[in-house]
């Protein structure tokens, strides 16, 4: 399964401020942690590790890019 | 310390031939070293075995046997003692903190001859097999006598060995390093030894109690006893049990070894009323790593000297087992006059795959055990939290692969199968056991190559020119049926170390022997 990355999301607003208030409370350790098992679960939804890692790929292309 | 088991001492004999020629010594008497010379006298042939001690493992090692070289140590006639003596089990479990998360059984199928794992002493296994090598009157084992020099020649190695009366050299046709991590002969021979340490240290303690824990294995991530670290628990023989603690990289590994602190540590674990005594402390750092090779002319490398992986998953003596049982039978083959010398290359084509999925195994355990920094724990305790309630998880929980057999995909000895299977044991897979007329399918085929052939000699016609020792299987062998996915007049040729070489639907004298003579090498195998 190629990953996907034409605009799909049906409330991008909405995911984002999900994504960043399920922070809000939280310290770095458990923060990472939060992170991982949402990774984890929608890496299961998904299903094929290939396409997780073409995901993970691009992001560290994008992240590795920007590094100072 | 040790109070369960006393260590034989054998003894020292003053060298008689000092300069002969040997057809094959094994440098190191320990558990590999004494398997492959077990094998090969079996199969008829005098060995000389080299050890630099008068003894057994100290310490009680390697402890768990693995299904596959139970069913070697079976074939070698030790299997009925370690199923015996030893500790069976077949569960897991995982705890993370102060709850388990995980649970996982290695062998739910019945009707095999022996279960997933027997937790043992490494030092019985080696006094069983001095023992059995004894029997054979075909294995010369010198204790005390300590390879110096290894001259690798193409034609011969010569060896300068040291004993209490002094140096002398032997020759030999085949010298096979069964000497350790720390192998001699390997770094005598300059061969680089490359791989990963990880910057941890484990504090392994074997412990006798009487204790109440089922014969089960236990891992603890992080529990209330332990802080911080892991802990691993394991029951062998004779009530003592294995504790691995997770001590990390800036332990001190002396200090760690104190009896005083040992104690502590398992008082902690077990509570204040338990009594226990120590049996064998040690401290250790894990690495993986191999040689390029495990053949180096005439001299080939087995076990520790040529792999060493980290203990997560028991795939450090199960692989020198599986190392033994697959050169022994070439090296008998080729010194019988029945193979040509290049079938020895397959060795390395077998066992160096077999080799890195041990090492990939047990790095990505030490990773799961080990988090290399922040990230990696988070991804670590998220699996372990979401593994209590979701099934999904499960899978990702890693507190060591458990060893399985090789399957020698893409051997150039297998013969593809040429007919349409579903399932079944395909070329290079181990046989699979199964009930066969009250005993075991195993234990027919021995160490020779075999012939399965599924129905009866009605099935069978030109059944006399088959070649190879015959199997039967009844129509109504129905688990061995199953396992192999057989039906009336399939055709399984099994190899001398109990791999499938090839398989039909039908029986055809010449494809049989095609195959046999593959598996002995005399096909053109270069590619």
């Amino acid at each position: 399964m190629t990953l996907m990355t034409e605009p799909r999301l049906d409330d991008p607003d909405l995911l984002f401020e999900t994504l960043v208030d399920a922070h809000l409370d939280l310290d770095t350790e458990a923060s990472r942690k939060l992170d991982a098992c949402i990774v984890l679960l929608l890496a299961n939804h998904i299903g094929c590790v290939e396409t997780v890692r073409q995901a993970v790929r691009m992001a560290r292309s994008i992240v590795v890019a920007r590094k100072p | 310390m040790q109070s369960t088991y006393t260590s034989p001492r054998y003894a020292y004999r003053p060298t008689s031939d000092a300069g002969a020629r040997h057809p094959v010594i094994v440098v190191g008497g320990g558990m590999v070293g004494l398997t492959v010379a077990l094998d090969l006298a079996q199969r008829g042939h005098r060995v000389v075995v080299l050890d630099d001690d008068d003894t057994v493992s100290v310490g009680s090692r390697a402890i768990c046997f693995a299904k596959r070289t139970l069913e070697i140590y079976g074939r070698l006639g030790l299997g009925a003692k370690a199923l015996a003596k030893g500790v069976t089990w077949n569960v897991g479990k995982v705890f993370f903190q102060d709850r388990k998360v995980y649970e996982f059984n290695l062998l739910p199928d019945p009707g095999h001859e022996y279960p997933a794992f027997v937790n043992l002493q490494q030092y019985y296994i080696e006094q069983w097999l001095v023992e059995a090598c004894g029997d054979t009157g075909k294995v010369d084992i010198r204790w005390r006598n300590r390879v110096v020099g290894v001259a690798n020649d193409p034609d011969s190695v010569a060896i300068e060995v040291e004993t209490p009366d002094g140096r002398h050299t032997l020759h030999v046709d085949w010298l096979l390093a069964c000497d350790g991590a720390r192998s001699f002969v390997r770094d005598s021979l300059g061969l680089p030894f490359v791989g990963k340490v990880f910057r941890d240290r484990f504090l392994i303690a074997d412990v006798v109690m009487k204790a109440d824990f089922p014969a089960e294995r236990w891992f603890w991530f992080d529990p209330p006893f332990h802080r911080g670290g892991s802990v691993l628990l394991h029951r062998q023989a004779d009530d003592v049990y294995r504790i691995d603690f997770q001590l990390g990289w800036d332990a001190d590994p002396e200090a760690e070894k104190d009896p005083a602190r040992v104690t502590a540590r398992v008082r902690e674990m077990l509570g204040p009323d338990k009594p226990f005594e120590l049996e064998w402390v040690s401290v250790y750092t894990f690495r993986c790593r191999r040689l390029e090779r495990f053949r180096h002319g005439r001299t080939l490398f087995l076990g520790d000297s040529a792999h060493q992986v980290s203990p997560f998953g028991a795939r450090g003596g199960n692989g020198g087992a599986q190392d033994a049982d697959n050169l022994a039978w070439k090296l008998a083959a080729i010194l019988d006059g029945e193979a040509p010398e290049t079938l020895i290359d397959s060795y390395d084509a077998e066992r160096i795959p077999a080799a890195d999925e041990n090492i990939l195994n047990s790095t990505r355990s030490t990773d799961f055990i080990t988090p290399k920094n922040a990230a990696a724990k988070a991804y670590r305790d998220a699996v372990l939290d979401l593994a209590e309630h979701h099934a999904f998880a499960r899978p990702l929980v890693n507190s060591g692969r458990l060893s399985r057999p090789a399957t020698l995909h893409g051997s150039p000895l297998n013969t593809a199968d040429a007919d349409l299977w579903e399932g079944g044991v395909p070329p290079g897979a181990p046989a699979i056991d199964a009930p066969l007329r009250g005993g075991w399918l195993l234990r027919e085929l021995r160490h020779d190559f075999s012939l399965l052939l599924f129905g009866d000699i009605s099935d069978f016609p030109e059944v006399a020119l088959a070649g190879p020792r015959i199997v039967w299987v009844p129509l109504d062998a129905v688990e061995a049926m199953r396992r192999y996915a057989a039906t009336r007049g399939c055709v399984v040729l099994i190899r001398p170390d109990q791999h499938v070489a090839a398989r039909w639907r039908h029986f055809d004298v010449t494809a049989i022997r095609t195959a046999r003579d593959r598996v002995l090498g005399h096909a053109d195998i270069a590619a």
